[in-house]
């Protein structure tokens, strides 16, 4: 790698993340310590580690990007990602920490008790998994070629070599420290340069924004191809009920100590995403007074990393590049250990171990088999990379956000709620919702761009989808009383009566 | 254990339970009607039930008022969208920063609504 500073902190938050993982190696001993943490993790501890796996590449790039891009109706995304934890608080956080599930098939199975409704799941979790993983190799590839003009495949490699030490090594006890300790990173990494930036800008009187009226006013901008407010509404929908259905955020709840504490430690979460967002606007308003123009070819993800070059050329803004840059990768690491991890636990409960307990009989390690499901778990999205083609950060996670919101959402919604859910009704929503939505994200990912209600409807399907889905569910569970779980009074007693009661 | 092993190696036990049952619920006799679902059990938990989720609907129901509300009034009254104050659109300074601490604020009352139910209910069930 270049000898440049940021080059130096890239490798730095590398080694800094695997030593964690290491460090962690020796705390945890026994299997369960593998998977929960031994369940001894505070709301403030929890908490950081929820925003430490979740700002992503997409929020530390990829927001500021789409705010310096279209203007103020990106300003929905941070809003719409941080949405999704409330709702998340109100429906789900305290029952899904008492059904003990620590995946959401596990749920499913728990809830419906069904098999083919845990492996139904189990898909749907493999796919929005790697589905969101895609992006963060990109940031990677990208990120590392604007600052050692290393080769694009070379981040993605170094993110997936990384997550595979952290994650086959340590489990999850390490990966709650290391990913609190991530969020704190991402968040100076982000906030410093942007103090320093701004003050930069205002004592120098630095350039004024020269700006469009469709940048600066709702609604008006001529990048949403038309029915902006159907877009706006369903791109919110979607954020605020996918959040809970991505299979990285569902497992932090289990390590939650029981369901008072997983309340606190979404409230919590909710201070740390609002500090990490409005700081990202910075980047998008400096950007657009100091870059009014990107050249061709150039992404607007780039933005927050170009900025320093630009207001403070030099020594200073190389230092403050490092510091963005180290940020940037652990945003790309954090999520992608955090998603790892969990189609890592997927793949391990229904895949890999019942293969090795098959083909070798009796006694065999399950940590051996952890390890293994974490290296599939990493390559796939890594031999996907360079198939997708380059959408902007923030948009693309939305994919995964809108299979969420019409898949998982509905389930756990129903679910937690309404005790007449049955095997068949959840069956049918969710096989209804995978294939509209996927079908959707593909028509929109492969015809690119369009006009009209058709291509409002298919790039931002969430409005539609989920109350279908919803119906789906429904109707089809009064149709079929018998599919009606027996004990699913029993579980839903237990999923929303205190612990001091039923423990 | 089988018989006869040496008691160095019977303490040697490989633990495959799955996390699928990890969290079963153990019962206190205290609350057996509650998750029996008898008589009075089942009177408790549907109270419970009722509560929480009229206060969850009324919060999601307020939550899409004023968010849904905002792109809703520019839409509807585009002379909304370009009211300022001291020269910023005011539509900015709201989305970029005073939504975070509103959330915030909503998601600590509700924790607290939330927590008050249960607490009740508690009460209730260790008092028969």
């Amino acid at each position: 790698m270049a000898p440049s500073p940021a080059g130096a902190a890239v490798l730095l938050v590398c080694l800094v993340t695997v030593a964690l993982s290491a460090f962690g190696l020796r705390l945890s001993r026994r299997t369960s310590d593998f998977y929960v943490a031994g369940r001894a993790v505070s709301p403030q501890r929890n908490a950081a580690a929820i925003g430490g796996e979740y700002l992503s590449a997409a929020s530390f790039l990829g927001v500021a990007g789409l705010i310096y891009d279209q203007g103020v109706d990106a300003l929905w995304y941070p809003v719409g990602y941080t949405v999704g934890y409330l709702v998340l608080l109100v429906l789900v956080a305290a029952p899904l920490r008492r059904s003990g599930a620590y995946t959401l098939p596990d749920f499913a199975e728990a809830r419906l008790e069904s098999r083919s409704v845990r492996h139904l799941c189990s898909v749907l979790v493999v796919f929005i998994g790697w589905l969101y993983l895609l992006p963060q190799l990109q940031g990677a590839g990208f990120t590392l070629r604007l600052v050692s003009g290393a080769p694009l495949w070379l981040g993605p490699v170094l993110v997936v070599g990384v997550v595979v030490l952290s994650v086959a090594a340590g489990g999850m006890r390490s990966i709650t420290l290391v990913q609190a300790v991530q969020y704190w990173i991402k968040l100076s990494a982000l906030a410093i340069p942007a103090g320093v930036l701004l003050a930069v800008w205002w004592g120098t009187q630095g350039p004024g924004l020269e700006v469009t009226e469709s940048w600066v006013l709702p609604g008006s901008g001529p990048q949403t191809g038309g029915h902006g407010l159907y877009r706006t509404l369903s791109l919110l929908l979607a954020l605020a009920l996918g959040t809970m259905g991505l299979p990285h955020v569902v497992v932090r709840y289990y390590t939650n100590p029981d369901g008072t504490a997983a309340r606190a430690t979404t409230v919590r979460v909710l201070v740390l995403l609002g500090l990490f967002y409005v700081v990202t606007v910075v980047y998008a308003v400096l950007g657009r007074a100091y870059l009014p123009t990107l050249g061709p070819g150039v992404r607007a993800d780039t933005v927050v990393l170009r900025l320093p070059a630009e207001v403070l050329p030099g020594v200073g803004g190389e230092v403050l590049l490092a510091a963005l840059t180290g940020g940037a990768f652990a945003a790309f690491l954090s999520t992608s250990s955090g998603l790892a991890l969990a189609v890592t636990g997927v793949l391990n409960q229904d895949v890999v171990r019942p293969l090795l307990a098959r083909a070798v009989p009796g006694d065999h390690s399950e940590v051996a088999g952890f390890r293994i499901a974490a290296v599939v778990a990493v390559l796939v999205p890594f031999a996907g990379v360079g198939v997708f083609p380059e959408v902007p950060l923030a948009a693309f996670v939305t994919l995964a956000f809108v299979i969420a919101a019409s898949t998982f959402f509905p389930l756990l919604a129903l679910g937690v709620w309404w005790p007449r859910l049955s095997v068949q009704g959840a069956t049918a929503g969710l096989v209804t919702g995978a294939v509209l939505a996927i079908g959707a994200v593909a028509v929109t990912v492969l015809a690119g761009d369009r006009r009209g209600w058709a291509d409002a409807l298919l790039a931002q399907p969430a409005a539609w989808i989920v109350p279908l889905v919803g119906v789906v569910m429904v109707v089809v569970s009064l149709l079929t009383p018998q599919g009606i779980p027996r004990g699913a009074a029993r579980t839903l007693v237990r999923l929303h009566t205190p612990e001091d009661l039923t423990a | 254990m089988s018989e006869g092993t040496p008691p160095h190696l019977e303490a040697r036990v490989r633990v495959t339970s799955s996390r699928r049952e990890a969290a079963t619920a153990r019962r206190r006799p205290m609350a057996a009607a509650l998750v029996e679902q008898t008589g009075a059990g089942e009177l408790y938990l549907r109270g419970l039930l009722r509560a929480q989720l009229r206060l969850a609907l009324g919060v999601l129901a307020g939550l899409a008022v004023v968010l849904g509300g905002i792109p809703v009034l520019y839409a509807v009254l585009p002379a909304a969208r370009s009211v300022q104050v001291a020269g910023v659109p005011v539509v900015w300074p709201v989305l970029a920063v005073l939504v975070y601490p509103v959330l915030v604020a909503v998601a600590a009352w509700y924790t607290r609504a939330a927590t008050r139910i249960e607490r009740r209910l508690s009460a209730v069930a260790r008092e028969r």
